[in-house]
């Protein structure tokens, strides 16, 4: 769960920083889209590396839920009667019971619309792969409001789950004393937030017309 | 203060059990919580009726036998304080209390509000202690160990092991407990013998009791009534991977 997870984190990081090419205009955005399929080329074949580092993922992927599988059912089994008084979370990751499995929940729905729209564009109305630009631009034209409204909304759980998810995976592994901890609460909503924003930025800059 | 409580009944272990409401009137605020239910079950009593079972035992927030869920907290709504110690001023008037076991697959219910807590003797028994020369007491200072770390396995060892933990746990985990234990046995020399294979076994005993899997929510350190901090968490699992890579 953890080594999976941050990964994961460090691949959402490096995506968020690609997608933020788009401000850069067209030319540079499809250059940077297809230097992704072309590394290591003439030495390695065409989308190779993507390719190695797509299973990569996917093998992340499956891992990541698996344990997390693993972990609920075994949870679920630890307290078979419930109670019946509820009481108001206050530990130091009170928001994670509630969000840490639904929003995986709305993060592998959005995963999946995503791939549909930008990746193999069953849902996009640019079919034409090498213009990644278009395509963001299409994808979240205003009058296709409900697409932005989706992305912000599993942006919002995708914030939620890094801010836990990212500490607990240090704690996990690494076991900090409290003034690391701390330390690393911090930097993990600091990661949050900064990749909310980071992807959150791309959407509402085509939406408010300030990406054509 | 009147109060109306709803309270856990079950005869048995096998029986289904349910909430069963109780108007108590004339309760002094003074009271500690258990003797709150101590009047309600000589009221129980001389009106023929089986009195509720709860456990206790020191009173004085230092054993770990009083377990009570209070409003869906373990111990209740006050912050490092034991049932025992949790005293009537704490409610109002009126107020409507509900009082459930420690609810766990690991602690089953015994009769109404007690539980079994043997599954927390099982992780003791797996690692929880040091191989010590038997005798005499050994002179005080005849093992130095630094001041921070006495002081750091000291509070692990306040850990009175009564549960609260589990029960606020939204996994149903035993971590903090086991976490305490490792951390106070393995903070100071007389612990290091058995450091790495202590906490295999004590991890390996937690799971095979059936408790869940940590996943650092810390609803168990904002429930321990001795204040035991997520700290020691990060210390089993230090100590858990050391371990499981040494013995890899």
């Amino acid at each position: 769960m953890a080594v999976s997870g941050i990964l994961l984190v460090l691949f959402i990081i490096v995506h968020m920083a690609g997608n933020l090419h788009v401000f850069e205009g067209r030319e540079e955005m499809n250059a940077y889209a297809h230097g992704l399929r072309t590394l290591g080329e003439p030495l390695l074949p065409h989308e190779s590396i993507l390719w190695i580092l797509r299973i990569g993922l996917i093998a992340l992927a499956v891992v990541h839920i698996w344990s997390a599988v693993v972990l609920t059912r075994r949870s679920l089994a630890a307290r078979p009667v419930r109670y019946k008084s509820k009481k108001p979370a206050k530990g130091e990751s009170r928001h994670a019971a509630a969000t840490m499995r639904w929003g995986a929940v709305v993060i592998v729905l959005f995963l999946a619309w995503h791939l549909l729209d930008l990746t193999f564009r069953t849902v996009n109305p640019v079919k034409d792969v090498p213009d990644a630009y278009g395509a963001v631009v299409a994808t979240f034209s205003p009058e296709r409001w409900p697409v932005t409204v989706f992305y912000l909304l599993a942006l919002v759980a995708l914030g939620f789950h890094l801010r836990h998810g990212t500490w607990s995976a240090v704690q996990t592994i690494a076991g900090p004393d409290t003034k690391w901890r701390k330390r690393t609460q911090a930097l993990a909503l600091a990661i949050a937030l900064v990749v909310v924003v980071g992807f959150a930025i791309v959407p509402l800059s085509v939406t408010f017309g300030l990406v054509k | 203060m009147k109060l109306k409580l709803r309270i856990w009944r079950q005869s048995d272990a096998d029986a289904k059990g349910g909430m069963v409401a109780y108007e108590l009137d004339q309760v002094s605020e003074d009271a500690s919580f258990l003797e709150m239910l101590d009047v309600l079950n000589e009221r129980l009593i001389s009106e023929g009726e089986d009195p509720v079972a709860f456990d206790h035992d020191c009173r004085e927030g230092i054993c770990g036998s009083c377990s009570l869920v209070i409003d869906g907290q373990p111990h209740g709504p006050q912050a490092a304080t034991t049932t025992c110690q949790l005293h009537m001023r704490k409610f109002k008037d009126g107020d409507s209390i509900d009082v459930e076991p420690w609810r766990a697959g690991a602690f089953p219910v015994i009769k109404d509000l007690v539980v079994d807590r043997s599954a927390f003797d099982a992780i003791i028994q797996a690692g929880g202690y040091i191989s010590a020369p038997t005798g005499t007491a050994p002179d005080a200072h005849a093992a130095p160990i630094p001041k921070q770390d006495a002081d750091a396995a000291f509070s692990a060892a306040a850990c009175i092991g009564c549960g609260a933990c589990v029960a606020a746990c939204p996994n149903g985990s035993g971590m903090l407990f086991m976490a305490a234990k490792v951390a106070h046995l393995g903070l100071t020399p007389q612990g290091q013998p058995e450091r790495h294979t202590r906490v295999l076994g004590m991890v390996a005993a937690h799971d095979q009791a059936g408790f869940g899997g940590c996943t650092n929510t810390g609803e168990c350190s904002a429930a321990c009534p001795k204040e035991i901090g997520l700290d020691v968490i990060g210390r089993l699992n230090r100590d858990f991977r050391k371990a499981a890579t040494r013995a890899a």
